[in-house]
């Protein structure tokens, strides 16, 4: 046999992908006749509906706060009035209406500190003194009573203040109870296992709606007398309490996926329990999770809309109190709804975005 | 002659209640000695060695190493894998860390080092398996000689006196084996005891003192590599090399 010399090819980039307009349309909208149909009736569908949402959204809608000129214009052009004339009330409920300039930058404080959160950079030991100062002048500036300030109590708290901060301070409590009932689910200790799946079993098999019944109403009723607990403290237990118990079970999930080769490794290497937990397990089992996370965080925050039935007024409770209120405003509930739907997607969609933008930090720096 | 480092005595185990898999275990190995265990699979070979670190409990006789008896005792236990470094089949590094951080994370959590002295002992160990350069990647980045070499650096880091491997080479594509194979030879030319479960004859030939043929949870013999390969004496273990060589 001939003497042969093995010669690599040298690697080449992998070919661009060039073509025009037509063949692009063709490859991805006509290529098939159920496609062509479906591309067909979406554009119908398009030109049918858009130029009247249009119409109704912009052209024809009224914009200033005048009951009349919407009155007018109904059928035909939304009525934009309302959010002019009511805004005040839906963002900031019963909050004393000369004194909302507190509850405005209170809100721009937690909202700033969330975001402020989720940068790396700002991962570092002094994050959480500097969030005891923002909780402390959020509630400084809420309940007021100092420095020639208000006081206002909680039961007039309302509007996104209260949805903002129902939805932070629940996610903040809930995310580490559920991490320590997701371990204390696997834990070898029977006690602590029962106590676990007790707990995690019960919340699960009741709604929400029951949770924040019983701590607003019944809760009360199993104290003794003279004593009182704010109901909003009450309430935000019980939102904690429920989430968190969903929450346990889908970081639960994430640790059932670490192979038992890791655990293994780090006994082998002497770790101990929480050495091992807080530097090898979870570390990868939250990153495993992520989007179940967010998932909740994102039901958490719409899901502080129930609050309204045990008489809280978070952003869609002083809405809906703004509008019952008054009778000529009360026709035009779809463009309010709007509104706090729209405040609702902006914040969601951000989480949404950051989450995305978290798994795909944690996935591109471990794999090739 | 000295005491020994590791001595089973009687020691039983079960899996359940009716799957009996290590059967009056009664061995002991000597201080710097290199034992290669090998037999079928599920004839007890990697659940004798992961006893020594107790990521299995035995439940009958006395199992003690380096002086200690390993019981329910916490301490222990800690002492004991203090002395006992592990390699396993899969590796098992910790991908999301770095290969540095996978080293120097038991020498600071566990042994207490500053950062720097146990970057320096990682590094150290990395240039002894020879993967200096490969300190800054991720586990997944390298082969799987590589991960094997690193996971070795990783035990080493602890200054282990009893090195155990489980089938070290046996997840590896056949042009790795030789690398991980030089490291485990090169080690064991520095007197640290060391078990191995594999089925490498060459590596059994060329480094053991001992080799231990197992099955069905006992140990059917022991002797010397020279011997075991062409003198052995049971039936069970002529059968076994005739399968693993024969081909």
């Amino acid at each position: 046999m001939e003497h042969a010399t093995f010669q690599p090819i040298a690697p080449r980039p992998a070919p661009v992908r060039t073509e025009g307009v037509g063949p692009w349309l063709k490859r991805n909208l006509f290529s098939n006749l159920p496609s062509t149909v479906a591309t067909l009736l979406f554009v119908a569908m398009a030109v049918w509906w858009l130029p009247a949402l249009f119409n109704w959204g912009l052209t024809q809608a009224v914009f200033a706060a005048s009951a009349d000129q919407c009155q007018a214009a109904r059928g035909s052009g939304a009525c934009w009035g309302v959010v002019t004339e009511k805004y005040r009330l839906i963002l900031f409920g019963r909050f004393p209406y000369d004194e909302q300039w507190r509850a405005l930058i209170a809100t721009a404080v937690m909202v700033g500190m969330v975001v402020v959160s989720c940068v790396r950079l700002f991962w570092k030991p002094w994050l959480g003194l500097i969030w005891l100062v923002a909780l402390a002048v959020f509630f400084g500036l809420m309940f007021g009573g100092f420095a020639g300030m208000e006081f206002v109590a909680t039961d007039r708290w309302g509007g996104l203040p209260l949805t903002v901060l129902l939805a932070t301070l629940s996610i903040v409590l809930a995310f580490p109870l559920s991490v320590a009932v997701a371990l204390g689910r696997r834990s070898n200790m029977p006690a602590i296992k029962t106590v676990c799946v007790l707990y995690v079993e019960l919340i699960r098999g009741v709604p929400l709606i029951s949770v924040l019944f019983m701590a607003s109403f019944m809760f009360p009723l199993f104290m003794p007398p003279g004593t009182s607990i704010d109901v909003l403290l009450r309430v935000l237990v019980g939102i904690t309490l429920f989430q968190a118990a969903y929450m346990a079970e889908t970081v639960r999930g994430g640790l059932q996926a670490i192979p038992k080769g890791q655990q293994e490794a780090a006994d082998t290497l002497g770790l101990s329990y929480w050495q091992a937990q807080r530097k090898i397990i979870l570390p990868q089992a939250l990153a495993m999770v992520v989007p179940g996370i967010m998932n909740s965080f994102i039901a958490m925050f719409k899901d502080t809309s129930l609050v309204t039935i045990v008489s809280l007024y978070e952003l869609t409770g002083a809405m809906s109190l703004a509008l019952n209120s008054d009778s000529d405003w009360r026709p035009f509930k779809i463009e309010a709804y709007i509104f706090i739907a729209a405040i609702y997607f902006v914040f969601c969609f951000s989480m949404s975005r950051y989450s995305l933008w978290i798994e795909h930090r944690l996935s591109t720096s471990k794999n090739r | 002659m000295t005491e020994p480092i590791i001595t089973f005595e009687k020691v039983n185990k079960w899996y359940g209640n009716d799957f009996h898999v290590l059967r009056d275990i009664d061995l002991s190995v000597a201080k710097g000695e290199r034992i290669v265990i090998c037999g079928p699979s599920g004839s007890g070979k990697s659940t004798l060695i992961r006893c020594i670190n107790r990521l299995e409990e035995h439940q009958q006789g006395t199992l003690k190493v380096d002086g200690v008896e390993l019981t329910d005792d916490v301490k222990a236990v800690e002492q004991v894998r203090k002395e006992v470094g592990m390699v396993f089949q899969q590796f098992n590094l910790f991908p999301h860390l770095t290969v540095l951080e996978n080293l120097t994370l038991a020498p600071m959590w566990v042994g207490k080092l500053p950062k720097k002295e146990a970057e320096e002992r990682a590094l150290q160990q990395l240039n002894r398996v020879r993967i200096a350069e490969q300190a800054g990647k991720y586990p997944l980045q390298l082969s799987g000689g590589q991960q094997q070499r690193v996971a070795i650096a990783r035990a080493l880091c602890l200054t282990p006196k009893i090195m155990l491997f489980d089938e070290p080479t046996s997840a590896l594509d056949p042009e790795m084996i030789k690398e991980v194979l030089d490291v485990m030879t090169e080690l064991a030319g520095q007197g640290i005891t060391m078990l191995c479960v594999t089925h490498e004859m060459g590596f059994a030939k060329a480094v053991a003192d001992r080799v231990i043929f197992m099955d069905q949870g006992q140990i059917v013999e022991e002797n010397t590599p020279h011997e075991f390969f062409d003198n052995p004496k049971s039936d069970r273990t002529k059968d076994f090399l005739s399968k693993i060589l024969g081909h």
